[in-house]
């Protein structure tokens, strides 16, 4: 029995030919996991059908004001966008082209302490695969760490174990951000003389291949000089609301060669540029 | 007699579930740290209490199940409860005389080589550091066997008697 541990610890540190196991007995104990989570999400509704009808009416207006700034943007983003793939095609450079997501909920468990990982409701039966990055309204959440059949295992970019290529969005200084293990990311490899001041905005830079291109990452908080260490000490704080989601995005995102566009060409239009247009148009 | 034994491993498997519910319960971060592994207690008293049907294979699988329900490398919980059961079947005769009391102390070191086990995996892998609060959940979970110990009685009485 011992020696059959020892040969499956071995196995399971160097490769993953036993994912397989995991899968099946991951759906033996996913029912636990379920139990465990339901008291809060049955209260989390019941809170949901007692708010006022007011509460309801403001909290709409608001989701529509916000809705109707952010269509704005988007009118503007979509004309960037469509210039950035025709510059990138100028270049021969690839370029994310569609993204697709899917929305996932976390269930509220809580595996082990000191690690930040968390499990959501949707797993390979769903298309998910390990490493893939999984994003929330603000920004980069963390990456698939393992998928099962019914649920995946998403490790946050704060867990100590985890790091990300960043660079910073004003000057495109490249760094890798490394989980703390508290609500906030470090940055150990910056020079004394970098240049990156509190405030600064951290987002994906793409380094690596898990992560999509310019997605922000963290904001930086304290820049603490060290003048007898060769790396300064840098903290920032996630844009996502790690403590706080209860529902993510998966990311499924393709980096494709754009083909080689001559500038008197019209850049193709994607479809769901398309839709939108038909929805302002509507309006 | 068949009927019995039956009651005797369902409230095996009912009061197990519970505790692996009661390990994955998101407690507030602080509550969590002194979090007992549950399993590895419920997995004491039963072995203690019916070495005869709950084996070493039996503690095995189970471990199996803890490795796969809190995402650990598979095998570790699977081999570290193989081992406490297999030092629990080995005593049991002596340790079922001994007051709850002084239980608490075998009880003590059974969680505190669980927990220097999984810490020495883990350290091989190459992810975790050694803080103070790795070990608080040892000192909680001997804190807790006593309860456990009526508890989990209970049910088995209850059990005998249905």
């Amino acid at each position: 029995m011992v020696l059959l541990s020892v040969i499956l610890l071995a196995v399971e540190h160097r490769s993953s030919r036993l994912n397989k196991t995991r899968s099946v007995l991951s759906v033996l104990v996913y029912p636990i996991q379920l139990l465990v989570s339901l008291p809060v999400e049955l209260s989390e509704d019941a809170y949901e059908s007692v708010v006022s009808y007011s509460d309801l009416k403001t909290e709409n207006q608001r989701l529509k004001q916000k809705q109707f700034v952010d269509s704005v943007k988007l009118l503007k983003f979509e004309a960037l966008e469509n210039e950035n793939i025709r510059l990138r095609g100028l270049l021969e450079n690839s370029f994310k082209l569609g993204e697709q997501v899917l929305v996932a909920e976390i269930l509220s468990v809580n595996l082990v302490p000191y690690e930040h990982i968390v499990v959501v409701n949707k797993g390979s039966r769903f298309g998910v695969k390990d490493k893939q990055p999984v994003l929330d309204a603000n920004g980069i959440v963390g990456q698939v760490l393992r998928s099962l059949p019914l649920s995946s295992e998403v490790m946050l970019i704060t867990d100590p174990n985890h790091a990300i290529p960043v660079q910073v969005n004003r000057n495109g200084l490249r760094s890798i951000a490394i989980g703390s293990g508290l609500n906030q990311l470090k940055l150990p490899f910056l020079p004394n003389n970098a240049d990156i001041v509190p405030g600064d905005l951290l987002v994906t830079s793409g380094l690596g291949g898990t992560f999509p291109q310019g997605y922000p990452v963290a904001i930086v908080d304290n820049v603490k000089v060290q003048p007898n260490k060769p790396f300064a000490s840098i903290s920032a704080i996630p844009k996502a609301k790690l403590d706080r989601i209860r529902e993510l995005l998966i990311v499924w995102s393709d980096s494709m060669p754009v083909p080689l566009i001559y500038p008197m060409t019209e850049p193709e239009k994607e479809t769901e540029n398309v839709e939108i247009n038909a929805s302002h148009e509507s309006r | 007699m068949q009927a019995t034994s039956q009651d005797r491993i369902s409230g095996y498997w009912l009061t197990v579930m519970l505790a692996m519910v009661l390990s994955i319960l998101p407690f507030p971060a602080v509550i969590d740290m002194f979090n007992p592994d549950w399993v590895l207690l419920a997995l004491i008293y039963w072995t203690l209490a019916m070495p005869e049907k709950i084996g070493i294979f039996n503690a095995w699988m189970l471990g199996l199940l803890v490795d796969v329900l809190t995402g650990r490398v598979l095998g570790l919980h699977a081999l570290d409860y193989a081992l406490i059961s297999y030092a629990c079947i080995k005593s049991h005769k002596r340790l079922r005389q001994h007051p709850v009391p002084q239980q608490s102390i075998f009880v003590f070191f059974f969680l505190l080589f669980s927990q220097m086990f999984i810490f020495w995996i883990e350290n091989i892998q190459g992810n975790i550091d050694l803080i103070f609060s790795f070990w608080f959940p040892v000192f909680t979970g001997t804190l807790f066997w006593p309860l456990t110990y009526f508890a989990l009685r209970s049910i088995r009485i209850m059990g005998r008697q249905n």
